[in-house]
């Protein structure tokens, strides 16, 4: 049997792409407005958690560990990672089309490979058959 | 850079990136062991789910794993570039997770598999530079 995907196990995926990737963002914007975190000026870490955008930040990627759990309870490993990759691609056009930034061809060029990565995995089963497993999930020979 | 320097900072992208194998290989065990946490959910509601997931021994030592990896890559970036390190050690990973999945989960990394494993791993070094 080919494990194939419901609409709602898509949008688990999709969410592990966004909210790695935006939360990430959101954290790394408000760690800068708090100033830089040295052993000298520990209580800083105190006074991030009262920043709005670090506050969402961690929001987002409990919510992207929530998801990716989620995934890999129904998913193998290796098709959930480029899932987690393509956070990059997200970040990298974000600052392009957002912050407009400039991206190097070099980085366009991971960009190709990483959607590329994607698609070769999407295109094929999400899950190995384990007989054992599979015997088990179906509830036959309890 | 000098040989013993060299030895220290490829040393510890290993080893952080043998740490994130390690915690996401043991997680996606535990989840396996679990089943669909749809399934879960559906039976014993979002509580019995989340009870489930933590008190999972796989699932405990791959999330102490991953916040080792945490510390351990501050340990790491405090002796190599970050330009180094954070393309080397999530490329490093994205390469040992596939190795791991086939020894460890059994799963079936087919030829689509390793190559998409490959693009990953050089699409985030390109992307990082």
């Amino acid at each position: 049997m080919k494990h194939t995907l419901k609409p709602s196990q898509y949008a688990v995926l999709i969410a592990i792409m966004l909210t790695a990737s935006v939360g990430d963002s959101l954290l790394s914007r408000g760690m800068g407005q708090v100033g830089q975190v040295d052993l000298h000026h520990l209580g800083l870490l105190w006074h991030a958690l009262f920043n709005p955008f670090v506050d969402a930040g961690i929001v987002l990627l409990i919510g992207f560990f929530a998801c990716y759990t989620t995934a890999l309870s129904w998913a193998d490993l290796t098709f959930v990672m480029p899932a987690t990759a393509f956070g990059y691609v997200v970040i990298a056009l974000l600052g392009r089309f957002w912050l407009h930034e400039q991206l190097s061809p070099t980085r366009w060029a991971g960009i190709l490979l990483i959607v590329c990565a994607v698609g070769f995995v999407a295109g094929g089963p999400s899950r190995t058959e384990h007989h054992e497993l599979d015997t088990m999930d179906s509830g036959v020979g309890r | 850079m000098l040989a013993p320097q060299i030895i220290r900072v490829w040393g510890s992208i290993f080893f952080v990136s043998a740490l994130a194998v390690a915690g996401e290989v043991l997680i996606a065990a535990g989840m396996r062991e679990l089943g669909d946490l749809d399934d879960i959910r559906a039976k014993s509601g979002l509580v019995g789910t989340i009870r489930a997931v933590l008190t999972n021994g796989k699932f405990f030592i791959g999330a102490l794993c991953m916040a080792l990896n945490f510390f351990a890559m501050l340990f790491a970036l405090s002796i190599a570039d970050l330009s180094l390190a954070a393309p080397a050690i999530a490329s490093l990973t994205y390469i040992g997770n596939a190795i791991a999945a086939k020894w460890f989960l059994h799963e079936k990394v087919d030829r689509r598999r390793w190559l998409a494993t490959c693009f990953v791993a050089v699409g985030v070094a390109l992307i990082a530079h």
